[in-house]
């Protein structure tokens, strides 16, 4: 600081200084009062009130100061020199308690009184407490200023367990610092996202990988029922849901809220916060506000950056040179050693709005921008955010990326690069022994050789020399390398499964397994998924293929279901559902036909039919019925028939030699059994089967997806029959001549059905795909096949064969049948 | 200021991916929708096609792909995307302190003529 100077600017004026009172010795206080001392060093007299009783610190260095990165001395923004010089009177450790507007004072706890021209408000904002039993114990803490930090290094010298509620940036900042410092961490997260409100689904996943590989555990979608004590002091904290989690010390770091209490008393004008216009000036003229405790434009913002345009904006008003603050833009940087992560704009897509998104599995690297109207309008970086800073001054400037839009994602060194904007003409430029395929080791030179050799489409250079074979990061690049070594004449491969992945099913079904993918948001990372979070398309396959893959492991994802699935009924045009409970093999009984009769009534259900399959199908229930209903069939011992799912339909029967004059065999009893041994199966797509218990076939059973036709010497077992859009009868798969063996046959066909289908594919196109001889070397060529097939079946259908109505019923997902509240236009009122 | 917006109560009714219904009396259902970014929508939960209930469909993005024929509609606007053609109202909503608020006017507003 020029102190001389300021000193005779002072000595000349000092008759005519306002007096500026600043309630608030925080980042926003004080760098509001360096930017009008920049301005006009003689224009106020200055008192800074502080309820800290300590000189200006830098808040959001508290992070490093809890993981022993910096002390104290090293956060410090402004020393006792700095008042000193600028002659500014600070108050610290006795807040502010009351401003009288009437008479220009504000009063201080210690019955100090300090009169003003000018006041500033700077009070920043409180930590939020969320209300929960025990919140007041001693050892719960929030992390807001440095008392907090030095409780928290208080606890974490006694070492034990920590408990941090809030998986937000803060929250997760406190719970690195505690770990660090050699506590035993545990992070408990309301949303199912860490971060939510910064990173998309795809980076939280990753971040809570990485963190739960430094040894914290994450518990996300976790509801904080009570802080549990012990002594006055607490000992654990216990979920909605009954878990529980030992902790010497909680950390509530679930939000803030602006500090507007001294403002509301006052009688300024407030809302979420003090509301403040363009210059940063309240209700009242002499009274000015900056900070988290304000809210401008109906915008109240938690992070540090605007504080800076809000300060600039303030001190030109006050030495009257108004130029105005018109919101702020604003990015996120964790600040976790070693985890790279930064968030900026709006990320969260719609109209007009165009991701991008680039992950390199290998490297644990997300990369996603937003693009709207040729224009940057979001970035989320994770792995590697060496590019934040442009892209952020892309955003905030509003410039035209149309000219480097296609190297964009690849970052500034990339788009800056010139020539480079080619994607075909950086490929090109590449040397023979430039490394294409980081996973297989496969060179330019190699692949250029292959396609010359006669591959000609991508799929043909994944199966010749393997590269972009395995995790695709590189497929890009192959496909550049195709069309420039044969021009147009690239073919294109096999149809990838949706516009999100340039991988077929075939392809994602096998990396599944081969690089043990576990949950939807791994393998779009993993396989380097083009959309954020997936379409309609891919979604659905995907958690079918995981389910298929781990079964018993894989937590099945409703979002990821459609409709009927999800409701465990089938949607029809009007919206209601319709219900068929099953009726094994087509049986059925007075107490069940009851059932069903009084439901029909009970919920004046307009249509009752009888399906194809021999079952009893009941029309127009509504969504918030279904539970109801499900109960009263529950009830006469009936389960789901699965009518809504890609599973097992139904078997249909004929009565067989137990009434039949013509009947060789009891298929009345096999297709019992069968459906009894598939049923609550998940399968690509609908999979019915039919026993005839003579070759007069009156169960239709040559146009199901298994057939079997009973004749005198045992069953002859059909396969791939479809009776929809295009008929198609079954073809021949074998003969067996007892009902275990054509059970045991019907598990293994299943499993392979299950296991090599695309999603969405009946056996009978599967068939014509791969071919009868396939599906017959998949099960018999080696002798043991169908026993390891079948036995895989079964174990995947001890975890799928409790019923999924009497789930609902018990309460399981009622939200689904339940809607928000109720309009009740007349009174304008909501009940829930 | 608070009379102008209806409170539907708390954002975590709602799991992000999903939709959640508000009937109401003598109007159209309204569908709140929750993307994976937690970003909130609240649409008129009639498909423009064939009035199916959007509110059943899969999210992806900010996006919603109708239960019945799969037509994708923006959440945003309302708007069918790609070769479909058509929209359906969208009713302003804010999110303030953990709940959300639509605004009455346009909830009023779908009532039935």
């Amino acid at each position: 600081m020029n102190a001389p100077t300021t000193v005779m600017e002072e000595d000349r004026s000092a008759a005519v200084k306002e007096r500026l009172v600043v309630i608030g010795n925080g980042m926003a206080g004080c760098r509001a009062v360096e930017e009008i001392l920049a301005r006009d060093p003689a224009r106020f007299d200055v008192t800074i009130f502080g309820a800290e009783p300590r000189v200006n610190y830098n808040r959001i260095m508290l992070s490093p100061v809890l993981a022993g990165e910096k002390t104290f001395d090293d956060i410090v923004i402004n020393g006792d020199d700095w008042y000193t010089d600028n002659a500014i009177t600070l108050v610290a450790g006795d807040p502010v308690v009351s401003i009288d507007r009437a008479t220009k004072m504000v009063v201080a706890q210690s019955g100090r009184v300090e009169p003003y021209d000018r006041l500033l408000i700077a009070t920043g904002s409180d930590p939020f407490i969320i209300p929960v039993p025990g919140k007041d114990l001693a050892g719960v803490v929030t992390f807001r200023d440095l008392d907090d930090v030095d409780k928290m290094l208080t606890a974490a010298e006694k070492g034990g367990s920590a408990v941090v509620i809030g998986g937000g940036l803060l929250g997760l900042e406190a719970a690195h610092g505690l770990s660090l410092r050699g506590m035993k961490v545990t992070v408990v997260h309301l949303m199912p996202t860490l971060m939510e409100r910064q990173l998309d689904e795809a980076a939280g996943y990753l971040l809570k990988t990485e963190l739960e590989r430094r040894g914290q555990t994450i518990i996300t979608g976790g509801d904080t029922a009570e802080i549990v004590g012990a002594g006055g002091h607490v000992s654990a904290v216990r979920l909605k849901d009954g878990r529980e989690f030992a902790a010497d010390i909680v950390v509530m770091a679930v939000g803030i809220r602006p500090g507007t209490t001294l403002a509301k008393a006052a009688g300024l004008e407030v809302e979420r916060g003090i509301v403040v216009d363009d210059h940063m000036v309240t209700s009242d003229p002499a009274v000015m506000a900056v900070g988290e405790c304000v809210q401008h434009r109906g915008n109240c913002y938690g992070l540090v950056a605007p504080l800076w345009d809000m300060c600039r904006a303030l001190a030109d008003h006050a030495c009257e040179q108004p130029s105005g603050y018109e919101g702020s833009v604003t990015s996120t940087k964790l600040k976790v050693s070693g985890i790279d992560l930064f968030s900026a704009g709006d990320f969260s897509g719609g109209d007009g709005a165009e991701d991008i998104v680039m992950r390199d599995a290998s490297r644990g690297l997300y990369k996603r921008v937003v693009v709207k109207d040729n224009k940057l309008v979001g970035a989320v970086l994770y792995g590697d955010t060496a590019d934040g800073s442009w892209y952020f001054d892309l955003l905030r400037k509003g410039e035209d990326i149309s000219a480097i839009r296609e190297a964009l994602i690849f970052g500034q060194a990339f788009a800056s690069g010139g020539a480079l904007l080619d994607p075909n003409a950086a490929v090109a430029a590449l040397s023979d022994d430039a490394e294409i395929c980081g996973c297989n080791g496969v060179t330019k030179g190699k692949v250029v050789a292959t396609i010359n050799a006669g591959a000609c489409s991508l799929d043909a250079v994944r199966s010749t020399c393997k590269a972009s074979a395995s995790c695709g990061s590189c497929t890009g690049l192959v496909e550049s390398l195709l069309a420039l070594t044969l021009g147009g004449e690239v073919q294109s491969g096999p149809k990838t499964m949706c516009k999100c992945t340039s991988f077929g099913h075939d392809d994602v079904r096998r990396l599944i397994l081969e690089k043990n993918l576990r949950a939807i948001p791994q393998i779009m990372q993993e396989l380097h998924w083009t959309t954020p979070d997936g379409c309609s398309s891919c979604r659905p396959a995907l958690n079918y293929y995981l389910l298929c893959a781990w079964p018993g492991e894989y937590e099945d994802d409703q979002k990821s279901r459609y409709v009927n699935e999800r409701m465990h009924a089938n949607i029809q045009k009007d919206g209601t559902y319709s219900v068929v409970p099953r009726m094994w093999g087509g049986l059925t009984n007075p107490k069940e036909l009851r059932a069903i009769a009084d439901v029909v009534e009970k919920y004046n259900a307009p249509m009752v039919k009888v399906t194809g399959g021999q079952r009893l199908d009941i029309f127009g229930i509504k969504k918030e019925d279904l539970p109801a209903v499900w109960a009263d069939l529950n009830a006469a011992g009936m389960v789901s028939g699965h009518a809504y799912g890609k599973s097992l339909r139904t078997v249909k029967t004929c009565v067989g030699s137990e009434w039949c004059r013509f009947g060789t065999q009891d298929s009345t009893g096999l297709g019992v059994k069968l459906e009894r041994m598939t049923w609550g199966s998940w399968m690509p797509h609908k999979f019915k089967i039919a026993v005839s218990g003579c070759p007069r076939n009156c169960a239709e059973a040559t146009i199901k997806d298994f057939g079997v036709v009973c004749v005198d010497s045992g069953y002859e077992l059909h396969v791939g029959g479809n009776g929809g859009i295009k008929v198609r009868a079954t073809d021949f798969l074998c003969k067996v001549t007892t009902e275990d063996e054509a059970m045991e046959v019907c598990a293994a066909f299943i499993q392979l059905y299950r296991e090599q289908a695309h999603y969405l594919e009946r056996t009978a196109p599967w068939i014509e795909r791969v071919g009868l001889d396939h599906v017959k070397s998949g099960l018999f060529d080696a002798p043991d096949t169908v026993k390891r097939l079948a036995a895989k079946f079964r174990f995947s259908q001890t975890f799928c064969q409790d019923d999924p109505w009497a789930r609902r019923v018990a309460g399981e997902d009622a939200d689904l049948h339940q809607h928000l509240a109720q309009v009740r236009p007349l009174q304008m009122e909501t009940v829930s | 200021m608070i009379g102008d917006w209806l409170d539907i109560g708390p954002v975590d009714q709602i799991t992000p991916g999903t939709a959640r219904t508000l009937p109401v009396l003598g109007g159209d259902e309204i569908a709140v929708f929750r993307t994976q970014a937690n970003e909130f929508y609240a649409l008129v939960n009639k498909c423009p096609h064939k009035q199916g209930p959007l509110s059943q469909g899969i999210v992806h993005g900010n996006v919603v792909a109708c239960p019945l024929h799969n037509w994708n509609i923006s959440l945003k606007t309302g708007e069918a995307l790609g070769e479909d053609k058509g929209c359906v109202p969208t009713i302003p909503l804010r999110v303030d302190a953990g709940r959300i608020y639509l605004l009455r006017s346009a909830v009023v507003g779908q009532r039935a003529a």
